[in-house]
This record gives C-alpha cells, sequence and structure tokens, in this order.
C-alpha cells in the first residue's frame, strides 16, 4: 500500500500551479501599464482548473487559447487597456488565493506526516 | 518556472520607468536653456513603450515584458523671446527656449514614479510567494 501524492493533495496541486501562471500574466499587465496599444490579458481560471482536474495530472494552463482579454471599464485614446486599479486587486486576490492553496497543501501534508508517524 | 520570469518583465519595467524618469530630468534641467536658433535649441524627450512576449519552452501563455522602443523628441513649437540683452540672442535680438511643458512634465514624473513602486511590490509579493513555497510542508 503507497501513498499516492496526487490523489492526496487533491485538487490544491493544481490550484497552485494555475495561481503561479496567473500572477504572471497579471504581472504583465501592471509591467505594460504605459505601453501604447497593450490590451491586458487573464487566465480563464475555473475553464483551466476544469481543465487541469479533468487532464488529471496534465500540465496546467499549457494553452495560449484559455487567455482572454479584459474588457476595459473605460477605454483610453491610446489602445491600452489596462487599469492599474483593476490590475492591482487581481494580483493582491491571486496572491491571497496562492497562500490559501498553499496553506491546504500544508495541512494535508501535516495530515500525511501524522499518519506516517502513526500519532 | 514562472516565477524567474515575473522578476523579468518586473525588471523591465522598472528599467523602462527610470529611463522616462531620466527623460524627465532632462527635460525638467534643460527647461530653461536658451539658444539663438531654433536648431540648437533643446527640444523635449519622451521614451516610446513596446510590449515584447517572451516565448516559453513548456508551452505556457507568452508573458508580456515592455523595452523602450526609442526615444522622441517633442516636435511642438519652442519658445521665441525677445531678449536682445541675452549673449545667446541672435542679430535680431530673439532666442529660443525649450518646449518643455514644465506641469506635464511634473504629472509624467508622478505616473513614472508609482509605476515603478507599482513594479517593486509585484517583486515583493512575488518574493514573499515563492519563499512560502519553499517553506512547504515544514511547519
Amino acid at each position: 500500500m503507497s501513498i499516492d501524492f496526487d490523489k492526496a493533495l487533491g485538487v490544491h496541486a493544481d490550484t497552485l500551479k494555475l495561481r503561479a501562471e496567473r500572477t504572471r500574466i497579471l504581472a504583465s499587465n501592471i509591467a505594460n501599464e504605459n505601453t501604447p496599444g497593450y490590451q491586458a490579458r487573464d487566465v480563464d481560471f475555473a475553464a483551466s482548473l476544469r481543465e487541469a482536474v479533468a487532464g488529471q495530472g496534465g500540465a496546467v494552463g499549457n494553452d495560449a487559447a484559455e487567455l482572454r482579454y479584459r474588457v476595459p471599464n473605460q477605454a483610453s485614446a491610446d489602445g491600452n487597456t489596462v487599469e492599474l486599479g483593476v490590475e492591482q486587486a487581481a494580483f493582491s486576490q491571486n496572491a491571497s488565493d496562492f497562500q490559501t492553496s498553499l496553506s491546504f497543501i500544508n495541512m494535508k501534508l501535516k495530515g500525511l506526516a501524522r499518519v506516517i508517524e502513526g500519532q | 518556472m514562472s516565477f524567474r520570469s515575473i522578476a523579468q518583465i518586473a525588471g523591465a519595467a522598472m528599467t523602462a520607468q527610470s529611463l522616462r524618469l531620466n527623460t524627465v530630468a532632462s527635460n525638467l534641467a534643460n527647461a530653461q536653456t536658451a539658444a539663438p536658433s531654433e536648431d540648437k535649441t533643446y527640444h523635449a524627450r519622451k521614451p516610446v513603450f513596446a510590449t515584447y512576449y517572451q516565448g516559453s519552452a513548456d508551452g505556457q501563455p507568452a508573458a508580456a515584458g515592455v523595452r523602450v522602443l526609442d526615444v522622441v523628441q517633442s516636435s511642438e513649437p519652442v519658445r521665441k523671446v525677445y531678449e536682445p540683452g541675452n549673449p545667446q540672442a541672435n542679430e535680431d535680438g530673439m532666442v529660443f527656449y525649450p518646449n518643455v511643458n514644465s506641469v506635464a512634465e511634473m504629472t509624467d514624473m508622478m505616473e513614472a514614479s508609482r509605476a515603478f513602486e507599482t513594479n517593486v511590490e509585484v517583486l515583493g509579493r512575488v518574493k514573499g510567494m515563492q519563499q512560502a513555497l519553499l517553506r512547504m510542508g515544514e511547519s
């Protein structure tokens, strides 16, 4: 009888990877805040996660088609659709969600450690 | 790995914004530099930003960095002033002052420094995430 870590950690491992990926995309948006013509992008999180879970252990966010363009609240004259407030809020929320997933994984690992030690 | 490229993206953005601050500093420093002809007058400079996409080997969506494409000079007319006492004056007693708009430069400076700070903040948050990841399973 062996422990399957993929099964033990559940969806959280995939979530963590997807969160890290999303951080990259949001950082790109923030970096291009002043670039004329740049269109802000974001990951379709629900669809990506559904695909990752269905794929069972396959790479998450490995398809550029999962990226969506953000619809700006107000269009700007230079064609840039980055709204700093929106991006900062999304980045902050995403970082917190990353920590949440990490906490879940830590709890699972702690539980496994207890089982192994037989406490 | 995503975190490494985030550091590159934020670093590229900080480089671009500091170059923008550099041009603002040049513009403000030369705002009152008189010249005897229009050609020799300092013209306000402005960087042009462009996006570049970092293709990744493992087929992940491309991250978008930013780079400075060029530094262009403002085409607005320069200020022409009659100052016969100025040593820089031409034979008609006219001197030319740069087309630097101080108010616009100041707002540009604030925007650039805020954008710089935002990217520093991004880097700090990402560092925290990465360190938390390294401590996984420890506590």
